[in-house]
């Protein structure tokens, strides 16, 4: 499906997606403006596994990215009549119900049977985690050491963090879409150039440079313009910006670009940014296919809106796999209040200290109470300078407890200080704050060998 | 002379659970010898003091002409669990870039430095 063959030939993966939530056209985009393989979707944060563990709870039917059935809609024509292939990870934790969803779409829009979808599953480990425990997988907190049981009764959902390999399988098999659970961001970018070249287990450099190629698209435009720092006034035409793309060659050497006419900006600084954007240890990024060094990374400008990459090293890979593990963690509220000129900081303070008072004097008890003052000192926090007396002032007070009904009266305290607090406060219209239960997030490692996955295809 | 770092270079951050990270990038590649030997381990511990509990950690990325540097306990718990309006780090890349370095005035001049604004 490429251009050319041979060693020269060049497979293109284009990003449209950089997380549950980013721009409905991205995807569209990305296989109509102009040539493309692999249309790379990445659907999963941190903590999404666990809102979908909670729908799936809900309707057994739910539990995935419904974000990804509307673009597959969108680019349904691609896929079946150019062969252009998806892979995404927008499985959750219902994969297989997600892959239904896909062939339902697409036979209510006239390609009934001409669309196979692979779908990657055993990275749900929910149901083995009790097994799991007894069996002396402690499955420690990566950045507390405290072993799971602490919190195993309010534990929603856990995902190993699975690789390349049964994606790779999916398409050998020739599903034109992969669909997936929990898979790495990177995975989705690595696995069809790994498919593409035949890459083996063991080809270290290459599997690290397709990894890398994954890291710099896997935010979608975060690498071509969008939240970039460098020169950002000058950033042309960011309404209309181009998601990134990788023009990989079977040595392991990429180029990022995006397609003609599109705004944003790809350069050396813009894709340095997104290399160094949630950075660990750079010599060590650990994948479950490889062991990717980021100091071995070198980048040319290669044209207007190219940057080549090239030069990567790899390492084998550990025995280990990460597991993303969500818990039920309390509750919490975030209030606001703007306050006007003048004295707008002194009135906001006296309000959050008349708000204290009153939380103590009804004797409720919070894990935390958190104050910050937006237009003053809540970007920056101390190491802002005092200059000029503020115009206005957010007020922004947040709690956090075990108890819901010390969160609930909280967000009814708020309201009252405009009648019965500091003077010239508005920006109350929003109502109440919501109660939000707190779902938070538990990084473990698993032995490799207790992670069976399996990829089925349905068509 | 003093240099604000916001004139001679540009970074990024994200987060890991309670974790920042701020990737700092040189402007110039003959800015990054300067950047990477002012940028210390105690002059960016000493910088966040009072804005972050924990330990940082630093990374050199010659190859990107670029640092990176670790902020632990950051994000007030991190993630869900944090009341923080940038829960997620995003903006600890401009508090990294508040920095004012004092540079010897014959080097500042030639790498032709910006010389900060005077107060």
């Amino acid at each position: 499906m490429s251009q050319t063959s041979g060693s020269n030939r060049i497979v293109r993966v284009a990003a449209g997606q950089g997380f549950w939530g980013d721009w409905l056209d991205a995807p569209r985009r990305q296989v109509e403006g102009g040539p493309v393989d692999y249309l790379m979707l990445d659907y999963l944060a941190e903590v999404t596994m666990s809102i979908l563990q909670k729908q799936k709870e809900r309707d057994p039917n739910m539990g995935y990215a419904r974000d990804f059935i509307g673009a597959m809609e969108s680019v349904l024509p691609a896929v079946v009549d150019r062969g252009v292939r998806v892979v995404a990870n927008a499985g959750g934790v219902n994969p297989v119900a997600c892959a239904r969803a896909v062939l339902e779409v697409a036979a209510a829009r006239g390609a009934a049977g001409k669309l196979k979808v692979g779908v990657v599953t055993g990275d749900d480990l929910l149901p083995h985690l009790d097994t799991l425990i007894d069996r002396g997988h402690a499955l420690a907190n990566m950045e507390t050491g405290e072993p799971l049981s602490t919190v195993r009764d309010r534990v929603l959902s856990a995902n190993a963090y699975i690789g390349s390999v049964p994606i790779v399988e999916a398409l050998a098999r020739g599903a034109n879409v992969v669909v997936t659970g929990r898979s790495t961001d990177t995975a989705l970018t690595m696995a069809p150039l790994r498919h593409e070249f035949g890459w083996g287990a063991t080809d270290w450099d290459r599997l690290a440079a397709g990894i890398i190629a994954g890291h710099i698209i896997e935010c979608g435009a975060q690498c071509s313009g969008g939240n970039c720092l460098y020169d950002w006034r000058n950033i042309p035409d960011l309404a209309n910006v181009g998601y990134p793309i990788v023009e990989a060659t079977a040595d392991g050497t990429f180029v990022v670009t995006k397609h003609p006419g599109t705004g944003g900006r790809i350069n050396v600084p813009s894709v340095t940014e997104q290399l160094v954007y949630e950075m660990g240890d750079p010599h060590s990024y650990i994948t479950p296919d490889v062991v990717a060094d980021f100091a071995s990374i070198q980048l040319a400008p290669d044209g207007e809106n190219r940057v080549r990459v090239y030069g990567i090293k790899g390492r084998p890979a550990t025995d280990k796999l990460k597991v993303s593990i969500a818990y039920r963690a309390g509750f919490k509220a975030v209030g606001t209040l703007v306050y006007a000129w003048p004295d707008a900081l002194e009135k906001a303070q006296l309000a959050d200290r008349v708000l204290r008072e009153r939380l103590d004097n009804m004797g409720l008890r919070f894990d935390q109470v958190l104050t910050e003052f937006v237009g003053v000192s809540a970007a920056h926090g101390p190491l802002t300078p005092r200059t000029t007396e503020a115009p206005e002032v957010q007020w922004r007070i947040g709690v956090r407890s075990s108890d819901r009904k010390a969160v609930e009266r909280f967000t009814r305290e708020i309201a009252p200080l405009v009648l019965n607090g500091p003077p010239t406060v508005t920006g109350f219209a929003g109502g109440r704050p919501k109660v939000e239960e707190i779902v938070a997030y538990w990084p473990a490692l698993v032995d490799k060998s207790v992670v069976q996955t399996k990829v089925e295809l349905l068509a | 002379m003093k240099v604000r770092l916001v004139d001679i270079a540009h970074a990024r951050s994200g987060d890991k659970g309670d974790t920042a990270n701020v990737g700092v990038i040189a402007l110039r590649p003959e800015w990054y010898p300067l950047i990477a030997e002012s940028l210390s381990h105690a002059r960016v511990a000493q910088h966040f003091a009072g804005v972050i509990t924990g330990d940082v950690e630093r990374f050199e990325l010659p190859n990107l002409n670029a640092l990176n540097f670790l902020l632990h306990g950051a994000l007030d718990g991190g993630g869900t669990l944090s009341l923080k309006t940038d829960a997620q780090g995003k903006v600890f890349s401009t508090a990294m870039l508040r920095m004012v370095l004092d540079v010897d005035d014959d080097r500042a001049r030639s790498l032709k430095l910006p010389e900060a604004p005077r107060a």
